[in-house]
This record gives structure tokens, C-alpha cells and sequence, in this order.
């Protein structure tokens, strides 16, 4: 399951306003990826441009051997059909009610009985947990609960590839962190290739597999979680800390007077925050995708900022890894152990692992 | 090719102005977005709505739910508008024909204005002023809040699934309207010749296929059924371009209306004029 996308030399332009030029990247397929940029550097364009929704001025989108913006039509929407895509606020059909929104798909589609869609419908809105919501039409839920709905909704296919349009926007940290959890479970349960576009730091340092930056008009860095949180790129590590000190700035980028006077001042400690330690599935499952905390460190003889890989509750991951991975072999499909609530601390430890969709309930 | 309308729109849109000569260049790029690039998405979006007019299967209930939907929005404004638009004919035509002493003749100037011309205005006026402007409103939204972006991703073409059985069952109403215009007028322009004017039923009802025939009601349902697929489609197009929040489907309805206003007239215009280069008068 999963498939990769190859991007080669991508560039878009509205008229004469260039968003993005020359954006190459691999994301790896069944991984999970997170795409990050300051407002406006065309993010939700690129991943509307990855569904082929906009055309790019140049370059190539390979999935598998197709490539998405030479395409005709009529394979492009055979290939769409690979992508589960979950917009901003859901983007459910306002006419129809929960379950019709989540059934669409199954009934355009394909050939199965209602019951059968029926079963498949209430399976992934439990697995989002909306059970209930069925007859609820999506001006009279909440902003999260639409948001669960276009989830269930871009996952009736069992689509290869899931792209997120900012899960984060409007939502409050907790269900933010809910809804990574439901991601990371999801993942583990299906294996697609996830491209997440955020703004949320904490998502982006925590769930993803990689991290990609665009700034200003470029991809300024692709690579492995560990990569970007240990880089010492100006941009990079001003973002990914959410920092005023860097060349980022408020509207644009800084100029070199006030990039001195910030120097002078001597505000920058030098010193990178340690790195988390990554968000593990809560349903008991192990993620393909996912690589062992440090390795990345280790196989490129980086030193990980002091503390680093650490948890809430003070276990060092990379001397827990291999005990959990051997405990998670040995249980597979039973419950994951008690002893290892995995990942930052990000849920309630109350809650019972080996669930699917555990995470979920809010 | 100055459009000072357009320019100065653009400077307030873009934030960073240039010198003179990037306003001169924006200027430009206005004119050469109304002048080419408008009309020519126009007729892609045309195009690919007739190819996709021919795809199965045909969205037939799509179709019956917005033929009712604008039948709901129409038929009352219609015969508003018409009941005194047949009046202010009988009140003007018959006003002239009493001074030129064919009163035995109002029967048939009332059927030759009202179907001929007026009920094919009427019906342009209400098939882009009602039903456009609700279409665009309603695929304006959708565009707005990505549910058509959505029906792309799930591998669903909206303009089969959207934009083909709006734009038919506007024709088909507008077919339907034209026909009511006509009936409503005709009965409002005999109230008020009989009543009000003083004119003799016998005289209006005997003479009201002296000049009338047949092709005079074939062209007028065919000029509605064009105007309904006119404003179908701009509405369709103008909706599908709506961008930035709600002020943009105001501004897409908006320019919805007015240039289906400027369209169906230009197309009522040509039409009667082929009409009457092709179709000879009834000889009295």
C-alpha cells in the first residue's frame, strides 16, 4: 500500500506572480510528510496542483509511471481516484446529510449494494467517530466534526495517497492533537502515503516521517524528521521553532540592517531545542513508514541537541525503541503494552490502546 | 485600449504599485483579460459543457430538481412582470391604433408585440435576473467553500454533474416561461383594452391571427430556449471562477446578471432580425 510522487522541477505562477519554482521532492511512499511554509508561499496550491486541480507551468508530478499534469482527461480522473483529499473545512456537499457525504464516493463509483455501503460508511465514520451524526447535514455540525466527516469521507476509497489541507486551522490544540493521532493510527491501519499542509509546529515536529519547508518561492528543504529539527539553516531552524530570530519577518524577508541588529543583541542562544520524540500509533500497530528515533542522527554523525528524544515522562527513545518494536512483534493485533502510552504524551493515558480509532473520541 | 474602469480596480487589488509604466502595463493586462482571456475561458468552459452534455448516464434527477427549483423562483415574478407589460402595450399600441382608425386591428398588434417580442424580453429579463443570478449563487458557494474542487478529487466531473442539467433546465423553463409571458400578457392586454380603452372584445379576439402566425410563437420559444442555455452557462461560469469569500459570489452574481442582460439582448436582436430576413410576413 502507498504509493510514491516524485516531483520534478514544479513551477507555478498566477499571471506575473511566481508562487514556487524549480520543486523537486520525493515523498516516500506509505510515509507520512508534512509540508510547512510562512502564510502565503502557495502550499494549499501545491497540494492542489499534486490532485491536478491547477496546472503547473513546468515540470513533473510522477505517480507510479503516470505523469498527473500531462495526463488526459480521462485518465486524469481515473488517477484521482488513488487520492483521498481532506480540504480545509471538509468541503462537504452542503445539500446532503453526513452519511450521504461519506457514501458518495462508494455510490459513483462503484457497484456495491446499499447495505454493503452502509457497512463501509458507519465502519469509517466510527473510525473518525461520528457515529451518531449520520442525519446531521454539515451546516449544523462543528468545525472539527466537518472536518472528521471529509476525513471519513476521503478515506471510503481506501485511497494510496491522503493529502491534508491544514487539519490544524480552527481547530483548538487538543483536538489538533486528537486529529494527528487519528492520522498516525490511520496510517499504521492503511499504509497511504500521507502529505500533511500545516502551520502547527507542534504537528509538524511530532507526527511526521518528513518535513518539507517552502520559502520564498522555493523548496528550501525536503528530508527526515530528524534532518530539519538538527539543521542549523537559518530558515529552517527559525521556522521549525517557531522563532522571531532568523530571516524571517513579519511581512517579508528581513533586510540586513535589522538581521545585524538582531546579532548585536546577541538573542540567539545558538542552541537548538532538543528534538521529540516522534507520535506512535495508538492502535497497537507499527507504521512502516516509521524509522527508529535517532537513527537519521546516527547514520549521519549528527549530534542531536541535548535532551532530545525524550519523553514526558523522561524515557529515552532510542534506548526504548527496540524493546517496544519487540514488544509490538510479539502482541501484533492484541493490545500494545500498557506500559508504553506511545508518543509525546499528546493523549489521555486513560484512553485503551489497541483500539482503532482510540483516539478519536472527541 | 484604456479601460480606466479596470485600471483603477487593479491598483486597488494589488498593493505594490509601480511607476507609470506599470500602470500602463496593468492597464493593459485588464484590457487584454476583457478583451481575450474572459470570452476565450468563456468558450472553453462551452465547450467542454456541451462534450460533457453527451456523457451517460444524464443527470436526470439533478435535472428535475432544478427545473422545479427555478420554476419556484420564476413563476410569480413573471406573471408580475407581465400582467402590466401586456397592459402597457394595450395602453400604448392601442392609444396609436385608435388614432389611425384600426381599432378592428388591436387584437392583432397586442398578439404580434406580445409574442413576437415582448414575451421573449420578459422572459430574458426574469431567466437571467431570477434563475442566473440563483444559479450562479448556488455554484458560487459551492466553489467557495471547495465542494466542487472535492467533486474533482473524487474523480467527478461537475460540469456533467452540475453545470449540463442547470443549464438544461433553464432552457427547459425558460421554454415553459415564454409560453406563460405570452398567455398572461394576452389576457392583461384584453383586460385592459376591453375595460379601460373601450374597446370591443369582438374587435380584439377576431383579429388575433390577422398578422400573428405560427413561426412568430416557433421563434420566440426558440429565443427562449437560447437565452435559457445562455444564462446557464454564464451563470455556470461565472460561479465556477468565484474566488475570495463570500464579497467574490456576490460579485460573480452581480456580473452574472448583467452581462446575461447584455448577452440575450445582442442574441434577441440577431435572432428577430435572421427572423425576419427569413420568415416572410403574413400577407393581409
Amino acid at each position: 500500500m502507498g504509493v510514491e510522487i516524485r516531483v520534478e522541477g514544479l513551477t507555478k505562477a498566477f499571471g506575473r506572480q511566481v508562487i514556487w519554482q524549480d520543486v523537486s521532492l520525493t515523498i516516500p511512499a506509505g510515509e507520512i510528510s508534512v509540508l510547512l511554509g510562512p502564510s502565503g508561499t502557495g502550499k494549499s496550491v501545491f497540494l492542489k496542483t499534486l490532485v491536478g486541480l491547477l496546472k503547473p507551468d513546468r515540470g513533473h508530478i510522477w505517480i507510479g509511471d503516470r505523469d498527473l499534469p500531462n495526463l488526459p482527461e480521462a485518465q486524469l480522473y481515473e488517477t484521482r481516484k488513488l487520492f483521498g483529499v481532506l480540504f480545509q473545512d471538509g468541503a462537504l456537499f452542503g445539500s446532503m446529510n453526513i452519511f450521504d457525504n461519506i457514501a458518495f464516493p462508494l455510490r459513483e463509483h462503484t457497484k456495491k449494494s446499499e447495505s454493503e455501503v452502509k457497512r463501509i460508511v458507519l465502519e469509517k465514520m466510527d473510525l473518525v467517530g461520528l457515529i451518531g451524526a449520520e442525519h446531521k447535514l454539515p451546516g449544523e455540525i462543528s468545525g472539527g466534526m466537518k472536518k472528521r466527516a471529509g476525513l471519513a469521507r476521503a478515506l471510503v476509497l481506501d485511497p494510496e495517497i491522503l493529502l491534508v489541507d491544514e487539519p490544524d486551522s480552527g481547530l483548538d490544540p487538543v483536538r489538533t492533537a486528537f486529529l494527528n493521532q487519528v492520522f498516525i493510527d490511520l496510517n499504521a491501519q492503511i499504509g497511504a502515503t500521507f502529505l500533511i499542509v500545516t502551520h502547527d509546529i507542534n504537528t509538524a515536529r511530532t507526527v511526521p516521517d518528513n518535513i518539507g519547508l517552502l520559502y520564498q518561492r522555493h523548496l528550501a528543504m525536503f528530508g527526515p524528521r530528524e534532518m530539519l529539527l538538527s539543521s542549523e539553516e537559518p530558515v529552517v531552524r527559525q521556522f521549525l521553532n517557531a522563532s522571531k530570530i532568523g530571516p524571517i519577518g513579519m511581512s517579508e524577508e528581513k533586510d540586513e540592517s535589522e538581521l545585524e541588529a538582531e546579532a548585536k543583541m546577541g538573542l540567539d542562544s545558538g542552541m537548538l531545542p532538543p528534538i521529540p520524540p516522534q507520535q506512535m500509533p495508538s492502535n497497537g500497530l507499527v507504521r512502516r513508514g516509521m524509522h527508529a528515533p535517532g537513527a537519521w542522527c546516527a547514520a549521519h554523525g549528527v549530534t542531536p541537541p541535548p535532551g532530545s528524544f525524550i519523553d514526558e515522562l523522561g524515557r529515552n527513545w532510542i534506548e526504548e525503541w527496540p524493546r517496544y518494536v519487540a514488544s509490538m512483534s510479539a502482541g501484533a493485533g492484541a493490545a500494545a503494552p500498557g506500559g508504553y502510552p506511545p508518543g509525546g504524551g499528546h493523549y489521555p493515558g486513560d484512553m485503551p490502546p489497541g483500539q482503532p480509532g482510540a483516539g478519536a473520541r472527541y | 485600449m484604456s479601460t480606466p474602469g479596470i485600471g483603477a480596480d487593479q491598483r486597488g487589488r494589488r498593493r505594490k504599485g509601480g511607476g507609470s509604466s506599470g500602470t500602463l502595463r496593468k492597464v493593459g493586462d485588464g484590457a487584454a483579460n476583457v478583451v481575450i482571456r474572459e470570452p476565450g475561458r468563456f468558450f472553453a468552459l462551452v465547450l467542454d459543457t456541451f462534450r460533457a452534455m453527451f456523457k451517460l448516464p444524464f443527470q436526470w434527477r439533478e435535472f428535475i430538481q432544478q427545473s422545479w427549483f427555478i420554476v419556484s423562483v420564476t413563476v410569480v415574478p413573471t406573471m408580475l412582470v407581465a400582467i402590466p407589460f401586456g397592459g402597457i402595450l394595450s395602453l400604448q399600441v392601442g392609444g396609436l391604433i385608435r388614432q389611425l382608425g384600426a381599432q378592428s386591428y388591436t387584437g392583432a398588434t397586442a398578439v404580434v408585440a406580445i409574442v413576437r417580442e415582448a414575451s421573449p424580453l420578459v422572459t430574458s429579463l426574469l431567466v437571467a435576473g431570477a434563475a442566473g443570478s440563483a444559479m450562479c449563487a448556488d455554484i458560487g458557494s459551492r466553489k467557495i467553500r471547495e465542494e466542487i474542487d472535492a467533486m474533482e478529487v473524487l474523480g467527478i466531473n461537475p460540469l456533467h454533474r452540475l453545470v449540463v442539467p442547470r443549464m438544461l433546465a433553464c432552457a427547459f423553463v425558460a421554454l415553459f416561461l415564454n409560453g406563460l409571458v405570452s398567455v398572461v400578457g394576452l389576457v392583461g392586454g384584453y383586460v385592459f383594452n376591453v375595460m379601460l380603452q373601450d374597446g370591443t372584445p369582438g374587435a380584439y379576439l377576431a383579429s388575433f391571427n390577422a398578422i400573428a402566425q405560427l413561426p412568430d410563437l416557433l421563434q420566440a420559444e426558440f429565443k427562449a430556449f437560447v437565452f435559457g442555455i445562455t444564462a446557464g452557462l454564464v451563470a455556470a461560469y461565472k460561479g465556477l471562477n468565484a474566488k475570495g469569500g463570500p464579497k467574490g459570489v456576490g460579485d460573480a452574481v452581480n456580473q452574472t446578471v448583467v452581462i446575461t442582460f447584455m448577452l440575450l439582448f445582442l442574441e434577441n436582436f440577431i435572432i428577430s432580425a435572421l427572423y425576419f430576413q427569413f420568415v416572410p410576413s403574413k400577407g393581409m
